[in-house]
């Protein structure tokens, strides 16, 4: 103790000489903003060099923990990964039988655009032209129907959601088979509007709504959705059903593409009955 | 030493004026800014103890820096030559100790100690100022150059006050 007095007795001078700088060099840090920030500046420097090693360090003992992590995100990857799976594609065999000719054939596709907040929403695929798709076929899910083909690049497919206000699908009630057409109303991603049903129909709430197959997109019997609300148009003519839908285009990602093997044949019949 | 509190009461008071009014608002080319207030330290007593004279010059730096609004900054400085005042003494002493009583003066001393004591001196907190001032050392010969031309108008006023006003009594 006597000795450390006595030291501090010694060097007061330059003790003092230095707590003084120190206080004027925080002063002069505190109170001046060139300084301030030119401190603050080398100190983060400084700083960000020891958070640097320090996290490296810390990096290095979790060395373990992020292994393991890893190998759990490869098994579960390798699991779900195209190569663990038996490849059977059965939809694209064509089958020549005389009794059953096959109408339609489902390619698999994944959505890698989607939107439902617009008015008129759109999605894109990852097969296109070189794929087999072409303008007008249908897309749907395991769910339920999604929408159809509107153009087509080589390797690329845009669909018209069903979420969009121009598209119109004829659907009709599994139940009843009386059949209208669905349009989207722009306002919520989740309902449908199933319109043009005469008003003595009696639909209740429940009700399965599917695809007519009147169109030569869809073939007949595609999930729709299920009513949700009735409503009796003003001029009280038609009906107005709310149909919640089977699919949540929210979390969409693989559909399947309808190809209609059929569909020249139909669309030509048509037209040339149409112009007659 | 009753009595010499007064004068430098004094004294400490109207350097610091002279500084805020006079010299602060002298800037020649906006590059010299004579700083004439050291003299207070330069002129204390031989006999003035070491932690009373940093604290004087700390005091007297901080007085500056809160008229200047840099607060610090002429503290550290002036500090920094109070921290030097001794060792310059020991080094330059032409004499074996200093006539206890009495304070440097160009009459008591000679004109070539006065100005060997008072060049290093106030050389060095102009130095440590500019560079505090500036922070780094990426325009060290612009400090430097600044450092010794302020130094020059420092160290003539400092001379004509020991003639005109510190006359021999």
């Amino acid at each position: 103790m006597r000795s450390l007095l006595n030291f501090f007795y010694t060097y007061h001078f330059i003790i003092l000489f230095l707590l003084m700088e120190f206080f004027s060099f925080f002063l002069l840090i505190q109170y001046n903003d060139y300084q301030k920030a030119s401190f603050l500046n080398s100190s983060n420097q400084i700083s960000g060099i020891v958070y640097k090693k320090f996290s490296s360090i810390s990096q290095y003992l979790s060395l373990k923990d992020k292994n393991l992590q890893l190998m759990n995100i490869i098994t579960d990857s390798r699991n779900t990964s195209l190569t663990s799976f038996k490849q059977d594609k059965v939809s694209l065999i064509n089958v020549y039988d005389t009794i059953y000719q096959q109408q339609y054939q489902f390619l698999n596709a994944s959505v890698i655009n989607n939107s439902v907040n617009k008015a008129n929403n759109f999605l894109t695929l990852n097969i296109g032209r070189k794929q087999g798709i072409d303008k007008g076929m249908a897309v749907v899910s395991p769910e339920g129907i999604v929408g159809v083909v509107k153009d087509v690049s080589a390797n690329y497919a845009s669909v018209i959601s069903l979420l969009n206000q121009n598209l119109k699908i004829s659907a009709m009630f599994k139940k009843s088979g009386y059949f209208g057409s669905i349009n989207w109303n722009g306002a919520n991603y989740q309902y449908i509007t199933f319109s043009e049903l005469p008003s003595h129909v009696s639909v209740s709430i429940g009700d399965t709504v599917i695809t007519s197959g009147y169109s030569a997109m869809f073939p007949k019997g595609e999930l729709v959705g299920i009513v949700s609300e009735v409503d009796k148009s003003d001029t009280g003519e038609f009906l107005e059903v709310k149909v919640q839908l089977a699919v949540d285009f929210k979390k969409l990602e693989h559909v399947m593409v309808i190809k209609n093997l059929l569909y020249q044949e139909q669309i030509q019949l048509e037209t040339e009955s149409s112009h007659e | 030493m009753s009595k010499l509190l007064p004068r430098y009461l004094l004294l400490f008071i109207i350097l610091v004026l002279l500084q805020v009014w006079v010299l602060n608002n002298i800037q020649v080319s906006g590059f010299i800014n004579p700083y004439l207030y050291v003299l207070f330290v330069l002129l204390l007593p031989f006999q003035t103890p070491n932690w009373l004279l940093l604290f004087l010059s700390f005091i007297l730096g901080l007085t500056i820096d809160m008229f200047c609004d840099t607060l610090g900054m002429h503290a550290s400085a002036t500090v920094f030559m109070g921290f030097l005042r001794p060792i310059v003494l020991q080094v330059i002493t032409t004499r074996d100790t200093y006539e206890s009583g009495t304070s440097p003066s160009i009459h008591l001393l000679g004109f070539n100690w006065f100005i060997k004591y008072s060049l290093i001196l106030v050389f060095s907190h102009h130095l440590f100022l500019f560079l505090v001032e500036a922070y780094n050392f990426n325009a060290f010969y612009l400090i430097f150059w600044r450092t010794l031309v302020s130094t020059f108008f420092t160290i003539l006023l400092i001379v004509l006050s020991q003639y005109i006003i510190f006359r021999k009594k």
